[in-house]
């Protein structure tokens, strides 16, 4: 509770201070003279039409506004449209897919796609997304390491991250032994029927493949299978309950479920309710994800571009990371939270030790896109 | 007027044209589409083509029949279960309720004020492995120590059921309400028992409700995926989770429509037999 009263506190006092911020590099950038993106004309458009998931930037509970954009506006008098309309990966592209198909526009200039599902690489094989204008975002600099060269986009000339997640096991210490490996996890009979695996292939199979040793950021067919036929032992044994979206959060909370695959930051919110539950990468290894702004076809390219520059400015992304409890891949923005607001500049779970990071892995886009498997894996978890 | 009035046959069919147009435009169009889309082949990556793919209907049918029998078995129980619950509540509201009986109906419509995925996610919440249903039924026995309801094919059977409940009350009210009780008082004069009225009059005067429920009951719960999902595991999933699946996380539309109709086709062969079992005029009244 005190974690949230601090955030409260800090959210006014932004609020209240005006321009308390200043953001150095952001017009330095307007000056930059090379234009080679063709697309994009170097004029900034009236509004910006900004779609995210849910809860998912700083806001002002008093005036519901979100101090970061209105920040944004103040400087470039650009006035964003935001949107919360991102629920879920699959639903949202086969909303957004039908006009991108037909060449349309989707009337937005930035949208937010999780790289553990198919979607943002294949927005890219289409030629659904414009390339972002980076003579437009010299804060690209500050764009953690381990973030910057991802399979599907292997120099950013799509993709910006948003925040990333990890993905690791939570348990509810009231009714189990403390769980914290996947073996565990599949096979203690004492959590027989009382656990949840993630319903995205991209969210579950880097843990179990991390259990066989196997790397899944290069999967290959050997690897697979072997990761396949551990999960499908464990369903058919009974062990798993269900697979799930973020829905397992309520059950996990009322004591349905004694552990889960889990991501971080819902647990960190549940955690404020509930003190009895705990989240750990597992053992072996984790899974890590990362939401990504991208540019639909249509969309203002440069417009697009400005702001992401601004979002990557250590202190707009710190202000936003005070609210959300993802991974900020920023760089920088630590150190002004440690400032701010130390208690959430040293949760791990908002910033992840190096040795965190290392033991977390990303999803092979390529074996996301994989026919073969996907079938697979829908016919498991819809029998 | 005068146009109206020299050609007078035409005046049924321009009261029936704006509800012609607009099955046209969101039915018939859609559906022709979806026929069209569901013999296509191809994937996503390449693009989908138009080649009279019949083998798409095989597909869906051979290679996802549990999941198409599970659905027709749970919609089939859901409905069951609602007709038995309801009719007694439709009975006595009907003929017992008096002046509260708008109150009543107010009653069993109350659930729909709230959204359909709120009211499942509510059932989490009831049948609970820590709630007060699976404790009950473990103190009297009938659940084992470790039983549960949740991720059951029970939940998912008492989810449909109480989501498609009032499609069952509410014909079924409106068939009994208006049922001449002076009729039964005939059948009792004729020294019929009160049971041999009830199964001589009152029946058969309400099987026009009882066709409506059924229907209205069963069709939406066939196809339904919200329940399985929420409360059932990963051996309850139904026809409606897969198309779910195959439309959105494998984008193979194809593979989707062609479920879609095979699902719609079964559904219209099972109503056309259940209309001539018991009488097409039951489902007009």
């Amino acid at each position: 509770m005190t974690d949230v009263y601090t955030r409260r506190q800090l959210l006014e006092r932004a609020a209240a201070g005006g321009a308390v911020l200043t953001v150095p590099g952001f017009l330095a950038a307007c000056g930059g003279s090379s234009s080679k993106s063709a697309a994009s004309s170097h004029k900034l458009a009236k509004t910006l039409r900004f779609s995210n998931w849910t809860l998912y930037i700083d806001i002002d509970n008093k005036t519901k506004r979100h101090p970061s954009l209105d920040q944004f506006q103040k400087k470039t008098g650009v006035q964003i449209q935001y949107t919360e309309d991102i629920n879920d990966n699959a639903t949202y592209f086969g909303k957004i897919q039908g006009p991108l198909s037909r060449g349309q526009s989707i009337d937005r200039d930035i949208i937010v796609m999780t790289d553990n599902s198919r979607y943002p690489s294949l927005l890219i094989k289409k030629g659904w997304v414009e390339k972002l204008d980076k003579s437009a975002i010299p804060n690209i600099k500050n764009l953690q390491p381990a973030l910057q060269h991802p399979n599907w986009d292997p120099n950013r000339d799509y993709s910006l991250p948003w925040q990333s997640g990890l993905t690791g096991i939570a348990y509810n210490d009231k009714l189990t032994d403390p769980v914290l490996t996947v073996p565990d996890l599949l096979e203690n009979p004492k959590l027989k029927g009382k656990v949840t695996l993630l319903q995205g292939m991209g969210d579950t199979m880097p843990l179990i493949m991390a259990v066989n040793g196997d790397d899944p950021t290069k999967v290959t067919d050997a690897s697979w299978d072997r990761a396949f036929k551990i999960v499908k032992k464990a369903v058919d044994s009974g062990q798993i309950r269900q697979f799930t979206g973020n829905d397992y959060s309520g059950p996990l909370a009322k004591g349905d479920l004694k552990a889960a695959f889990a991501w971080s930051g819902d647990v960190v919110q549940l955690q404020a309710d509930n003190k009895h539950l705990h989240w750990n990468l597992p053992k072996e290894g984790g899974g890590i994800w990362t939401d990504n702004m991208l540019i639909p076809t249509g969309g203002n390219v440069y417009t697009a571009s400005v702001y992401m520059n601004y979002y990557y400015d250590p202190k707009v992304a710190a202000e936003v990371e005070d609210y959300v409890n993802y991974i900020c891949p920023v760089v920088g923005a630590k150190q002004v939270l440690l400032k701010k607001d130390p208690s959430i500049a040293k949760n791990t779970l908002i910033f992840p030790t190096k040795k965190m990071l290392d033991n977390a892995h990303n999803f092979d886009a390529n074996a996301l896109n994989n026919e073969k498997y996907i079938t697979a894996w829908q016919n498991l978890i819809t029998r | 007027m005068g146009f109206l009035h020299r050609h007078r046959g035409l005046t049924p069919y321009l009261l029936l044209a704006p509800g012609l147009l607009y099955l046209g435009v969101f039915f018939a169009v859609p559906l022709g589409f979806l026929l069209y889309q569901s013999l296509e082949s191809g994937n996503f990556d390449v693009g989908y083509s138009f080649t009279w793919a019949w083998g798409n209907y095989w597909h869906a049918i051979r290679g996802y029949s549990s999941q198409f029998a599970r659905s027709f078995e749970y919609a089939g129980l859901a409905t069951v279960l609602a007709l038995l619950f309801s009719y007694p509540l439709a009975y006595w509201i009907a003929f017992r309720g008096g002046k509260w009986r708008n109150l009543f109906l107010l009653f069993i419509v109350a659930p729909f004020f709230v959204t359909y995925l709120i009211r499942t996610l509510a059932w989490e919440t009831i049948l609970a492995d820590q709630g007060p249903v699976v404790r009950f039924l473990r103190d009297i026995g009938i659940l084992g120590s470790g039983g549960r309801l949740l991720a059951t094919s029970v939940a998912v059977v008492a989810g449909l059921t109480y989501n498609f409940l009032p499609f069952m009350a509410l014909p079924l009210y409106v068939s009994l309400e208006q049922i001449d009780q002076r009729l039964i008082e005939a059948a009792q004069d004729l020294y019929a028992s009160k049971w041999k009225a009830f199964l001589r009059v009152t029946v058969p005067l309400s099987l026009p409700g009882v066709v409506a429920g059924t229907l209205l009951t069963f069709i939406p719960a066939a196809g339904d995926f919200i329940n399985a999902e929420l409360l059932g595991s990963t051996n309850q999933h139904m026809i409606g989770n897969v198309i779910q699946s195959k439309f959105l996380e494998l984008i193979d539309y194809p593979a989707a429509a062609s479920m879609s109709f095979v699902l719609m086709a079964t559904i219209l062969l099972g109503v056309a037999l259940y209309a001539r079992a018991v009488g097409t005029e039951k489902l007009t009244g």
